[in-house]
């Protein structure tokens, strides 16, 4: 794939690990920016954009804050309890309303988001969950020309976030988390 | 498949321009990826297919102009949320305050009245409630009729004690309120200094001096224009070294009138005007 321009990452259940090692296989200098969008908890102290530097080897990961301009090599994780959002012009805008599927952040409310902004320039994968948030996100990311990809359910801890965006979406790419890797590695051409 | 309700962003603008016309609303600069999908969401809502079919309802019929209105806007509030902002309250900024004879507090988009009841609360307990005036703003009509009644589902008051305790409360927090069927109501003694009126933050002025400004998770939903001019409204609006508190990922540092503060406390985004 040419031409990408964000990365989009959604994960419950289970997909730590993954999110993990997906961003250890990030291409050196990527041209691209990237989203983690992942369900956890509220009004707790959390250091998960601490986790996930300390296994990303020198990336920029951080909680963006409201109308933050992106930037490509950055990884941006969605803060606790707001939806994130993309803007025409590029720049990052929370969202504070009613949580999607118990989820606040929402995948769904993201990825929506990227596919209006990114359109055929997105690529959003959404691995291990145990609920149906990322499917409709998906089938926005596929309408609007981007690309779909959903960790094989039977590689994920838990399965049915997975399964129910392939019952979603026919035209969603199934891969391992490996292939995941690989893929990503492609997206430096 | 059917295709997912949607509107454009022509559309929108026309939504956009309808609302200010016919009712005097101007959502012309709030943020546009949360305004479309509030859109969506009162048009999958109201069963509107169409976007023509949204702008006939709301050329035509007052009543669903209210409802949408209540809809559009985001009523979405907690008690005590983010209990590390209400800690830093209560531990540096309360005791500043503790020296003014009256204390004027401006809840600045207080949907349905949460944050101000904890206020209110961090108020009693610092011993400084009966000198204070709570203001607490909102544009939604609807929401500040349910604010008055001081009314908050039982059912999240685990989760609203739970967030009390983290801030650094120490009593028992059902002291605070009444539980009854669904609900619980807070006493009365703690919303007594609070005063409910309707403002604006796109259109509406400055309408009295403040020591503390709390204006949470409002002005995400703007856009960069109107966020500007909502902290010179601000600005204005603050006695000399007043303070003005955001939400956590809410931040000064994109806004013109960032000069005109300094930071208190990063972490929880509390800013101070400079004399």
């Amino acid at each position: 794939m040419t031409g990408c321009k964000v990365v989009a990452i959604g994960g419950s259940a289970g997909s730590i690990p993954v999110v993990a090692a997906l961003l250890q296989a990030l291409p050196a200098n990527f041209p691209f920016a990237v989203f983690v969008v992942l369900h956890r908890l509220k009004n707790v102290t959390s250091s998960m954009d601490t986790i996930l530097t300390s296994k990303g080897r020198g990336l920029v990961i951080g909680e963006p804050d409201d109308k933050e301009a992106i930037l490509a090599q950055r990884v941006y994780l969605a803060p606790q309890n707001y939806h994130l959002l993309i803007e025409a012009d590029r720049t990052i805008s929370l969202d504070y309303s009613e949580p999607v599927h118990y989820s606040r952040p929402s995948i769904d409310v993201t990825f929506e988001s990227i596919a209006m902004a990114y359109a055929g320039s997105a690529v959003a994968i959404l691995l291990s969950g145990a609920n149906q948030d990322g499917a409709d996100g998906l089938l926005a990311i596929v309408r609007q020309g981007g690309v779909a990809i959903v960790q094989d359910p039977a590689t994920a801890e838990y399965p049915v976030m997975p399964q129910a965006a392939i019952n979603r979406n026919k035209n969603v790419v199934i891969l391992t988390p490996e292939h995941i890797a690989s893929f990503l590695h492609t997206l430096n051409d | 498949m059917i295709a997912p309700i949607h509107i454009s962003a022509e559309d929108l603008e026309e939504v956009v321009h309808l609302v200010r016309r016919q009712y005097g609303y101007d959502f012309g600069d709030y943020a546009r990826a949360s305004l479309q999908r509030r859109v969506i969401r009162c048009m999958q809502k109201a069963g509107c297919l169409t976007a023509f079919e949204l702008k006939y309802q709301l050329t035509n019929d007052d009543r669903f102009f209210a409802w949408f209105i209540e809809s559009l806007t985001v009523n979405v509030t907690e008690m005590f949320r983010d209990p590390a902002f209400y800690k830093e309250l209560r531990n540096n900024v309360l005791p500043k305050l503790a020296s003014y004879p009256i204390l004027k507090i401006w809840h600045a988009g207080c949907s349905t009245g949460e944050e101000v009841f904890s206020m209110a609360i961090l108020l009693h307990e610092a011993g400084l409630l009966n000198r204070a005036r709570l203001y607490a703003t909102d544009l939604n009509p609807a929401n500040l009729e349910r604010a008055r009644q001081g009314i908050v589902p039982l059912q999240n008051m685990k989760e609203y004690t739970s967030n009390y305790i983290q801030s650094g409360g120490t009593n028992d927090f059902s002291s605070y309120y009444t539980a009854r069927y669904e609900n619980a109501i807070i006493h009365k003694e703690y919303r007594k200094n609070i005063v409910f009126a309707t403002h604006n933050l796109a259109t509406d002025q400055v309408f009295n001096e403040f020591q503390l400004v709390c204006c949470r998770n409002v002005l995400i939903y703007f856009n960069r224009e109107l966020q500007n001019r909502v902290m010179t409204l601000f600005s204005n609006s603050l006695a000399p070294l007043g303070y003005l508190a955001l939400g956590m990922k809410e931040s000064l540092l994109f806004s013109e009138a960032r000069d005109q503060f300094e930071v208190v406390s990063p972490a929880v985004r509390i800013y101070r005007s400079k004399l």
